[in-house]
């Protein structure tokens, strides 16, 4: 085996074919994209160069502002309630289910294989306010409460597309993190009891130190997933009502595709993944020096 | 294994995986080429008069053209019909004949891309109606890049019965409008229907265009497209804040922003509103009894009112060539068939329209139709119609049209004030 691996002839062919695909259909692209970032044009239009004048856009276009702060809003709150939510799960697979757990998991799975547009509809059907109400506001009106209009409502919108896809995520992450409890050794949770830890403390003194990385990186799943988000919004709200849905990924989308401007487009695109880098990298950070110190 | 054998195959092994991403890239972009097995054409959701006629006349006057190349109909939602037609032409994929993108700007970028017909000089352009050869010329200049499967005028429908319920007279002015929603709304009634959901938010920013119109003038929004004035100088917002102060009013009904086109002919068509801006192509809808519960006797037609002391009047009609169809460059150029088709339609569609549908189209009408009465109002209207003025995003790019039918809705549901309404799109028309 090691002379197998030691042989650079050999590393290339393991490595070559899906070196060269990643190439092709990732890093070229990416870094075609970036080339685009210098000009104005699409494909029917040809290409001109513009300079930086794409990034001096960016600066100035009223709708920069909005998609990132709800980008970050919408990442931040998505990321907590999908993680915390998910934790939850595992702790209840875990401790209070135990053996049992397949089949509530298997429910709480469920979403996450069901497809995005399908979901969407029926939050849409569920959160129904025009021209008839859903079953959301049929609910509220039964307990005496005036019917909200959810998703004609930008801070209402917002709740809606949350909970949808907490909704929609935490069983995926109830798995995850419960598959990290799997690998803390019974005989370290033995020894805690017998110390006579039990209920929130053996959570926070032993399972929650020994399960951080698998936390960990789950949180940078999440924050990952919930940065680049599209498919729900697109399907749950099209980014409206107006634009007050609208994620950095959407007004991408639209002004690359709808509004015929590639180069703009792909400059957003390099913001996004700007700041994808940035969060991952100091989640990475914290949990690197987190793991130092308790190295310590 | 030799060193030989190895480089062998790490050369085979990369060979494979470049060709099978080569072939990944260059796709099936071959549904325009010579060796088409169907006339596929791509229509919108939205508009099911086009789908029908087509299949009418696949079955009877052109039953010749549609043994040769057989028609295949896709549909598209209108929202998102630009960037579909941009990939597709990028692409040179584009279905032998589909409906115009909703920006006159697209379908000229295409047509200067070489992907699209022009139709001048040919037999088909000798079936274009003089009116609406003039309403494509508006658009789109000398070239005959579309076919006007419609003709419109614009203006504002109202129900009948539900004015004489409520005591309203017909309004002859924007205040007397603006009073009659109110007597309406008192009344418990619906004033006005209007889409406002996503891309379908044009159903009111119909009505900020027709207040500039009659306000500034019919050259209000070439004025815009020069760049002799911006959305955002005092006049145009005074038209976006009318606009959202009928929205405040609750005049547009429960949140048009969750209110999508099919609904809002609906809640016309089933009795729930009042009035209802609208282009004539509705005609189809009001002229289907399984559609319209109120009947064609109830329904009225004024054009868009005047507003006091505007510079604009009321007999300056929206004339336009609506939802109009284009033919692929390659597809019309490189096969007799889809040429036969594209003769057949112009020769029979405004007839087939016309009879079956009540659609009045920018074709030559052969011979005598016998129409229905609400049909023959709009047909008399077109004929006395002088000065012709567009919408407003007629002369919008894509950017703009987009950004202001996604931000009608909230206009309407009165979310969105008309500084910032205005603020927006003018900032999509300077991008």
């Amino acid at each position: 085996m090691k002379s197998v691996l030691g042989d650079k002839r050999a590393i290339a062919l393991l490595l070559g074919p899906a070196l060269l695909v990643y190439t092709a259909v990732m890093l070229i692209p990416m870094l075609w994209s970036l080339g685009y970032t210098f000009f104005t044009g699409n494909v029917l239009k040809g290409f001109t160069f513009v300079g930086l004048s794409n990034f001096e856009r960016l600066f100035t276009d009223p709708n920069v502002g909005p998609a990132i702060i709800f980008t970050l809003k919408y990442a931040l709150i998505v990321t907590i309630g999908q993680i915390v939510l998910g934790y939850l799960m595992a702790l209840l697979y875990q401790f209070f289910l135990k053996g049992s757990s397949s089949f509530i998991r298997t429910l709480v799975f469920f979403p996450v294989v069901l497809p995005t547009v399908a979901v969407s509809l029926l939050f849409q059907k569920l959160f129904e306010y025009a021209p008839q109400n859903g079953l959301v506001n049929s609910v509220l009106n039964l307990m005496g409460i005036g019917s909200i209009d959810w998703l004609g409502d930008p801070k209402y919108a917002f709740v809606v597309l949350a909970i949808m896809d907490i909704w929609r995520a935490m069983g995926f992450y109830g798995v995850l993190l419960f598959t990290g409890f799997l690998d803390i050794p019974d005989d370290v949770m033995e020894a805690a009891r017998l110390d006579g830890a039990s209920g929130w403390k053996l959570v926070r003194h032993v399972v929650f130190p020994l399960s951080l990385p698998v936390l960990i990186s789950s949180a940078i799943f999440s924050i990952n997933g919930t940065l680049k988000v599209f498919d729900s919004v697109y399907a749950l709200t099209g980014g409206g009502p107006g634009s007050a849905t609208t994620p950095l990924t959407l007004l991408m989308y639209r002004k690359a595709f709808a509004g015929g401007n590639y180069g703009y487009g792909s400059t957003i695109a390099l913001l996004l993944t700007i700041m994808c880098l940035v969060v991952t990298v100091v989640i990475y950070r914290t949990n690197s020096s987190n793991s130092k110190e308790e190295a310590s | 294994m030799s060193h030989h054998t190895i480089r062998r195959l790490a050369v085979i092994g990369s060979a494979v995986s470049v060709a099978l991403v080569l072939s990944a890239c260059s796709g099936s972009g071959s549904s325009s080429s010579a060796a088409a097995t169907d006339f596929t054409f791509l229509t919108i959701n939205e508009n099911t008069t086009i789908a029908a006629v087509l299949t009418s006349l696949s079955e009877n006057e052109c039953s010749a053209e549609n043994a040769a190349l057989p028609l295949k109909i896709t549909k598209q939602a209108q929202g998102t019909l630009d960037q579909q037609l941009q990939l597709l032409g990028g692409q040179n994929a584009l279905p032998p004949a589909f409906v115009s993108g909703n920006s006159a700007d697209l379908t000229k970028e295409l047509f200067e891309a070489g992907k699209i017909v022009d139709f001048a000089g040919t037999d088909v352009a000798d079936s274009i109606v003089p009116l609406a050869a003039s309403g494509i010329k508006a658009l789109y200049g000398d070239n005959t890049m579309v076919l006007p499967t419609e003709l419109n005028i614009e203006g504002v429908w109202y129900n009948k019965s539900l004015l004489k319920e409520a005591g309203v007279t017909v309004p002859d002015s924007w205040d007397s409008l603006v009073s009659a929603f109110a007597t309406l709304s008192a009344a418990g009634v619906q004033p006005i229907s209007a889409a406002g959901k996503g891309g379908d938010g044009w159903g009111v920013t119909r009505w900020v265009g027709a207040y500039i119109f009659r306000d500034i003038g019919p050259d209000a929004m070439t004025a815009i497209s020069n760049g002799d004035a911006t959305l955002t100088d005092a006049e145009y917002v005074k038209a976006a804040d009318a606009v959202a102060s009928l929205g405040k009013a609750g005049y547009f009904g429960k949140s048009v922003s969750s209110i999508d086109y099919a609904t809002a002919m609906n809640t016309f068509l089933t009795g729930k509103a009042a009035f209802y801006y609208q282009g004539s192509w509705a005609l189809a809808d009001f002229n289907n009894e399984d559609e319209n519960k109120i009947g064609t006797d109830n329904i009225g037609f004024i054009p868009f009112p005047n507003v006091a002391g505007g510079k604009g009047s009321a007999d300056q009609t929206p004339t336009n060539i609506g939802t109009d169809i284009a033919f692929s460059k390659s597809a019309y150029d490189g096969d007799s068939r889809v040429r036969d088709w594209a003769s057949c339609i112009a020769k029979n569609y405004g007839n087939v329209a016309l009879r079956d549908f009540g659609q009045i189209t920018g074709f030559t009408v052969t011979g005598d139709v016998k129409v229905a009465e609400l049909t023959q109002l709009i047909q008399e209207q077109i004929a006395a119609t002088e000065t012709s003025v567009g919408w407003f995003e007629s002369l919008f790019n894509t950017d703009a049209v987009t950004t202001s039918q996604n931000n009608g809705g909230p206009l309407g549901a009165g979310n969105l004030s008309g500084s910032d309404f205005m603020n927006t799109v003018q900032a999509a028309l300077a991008g």
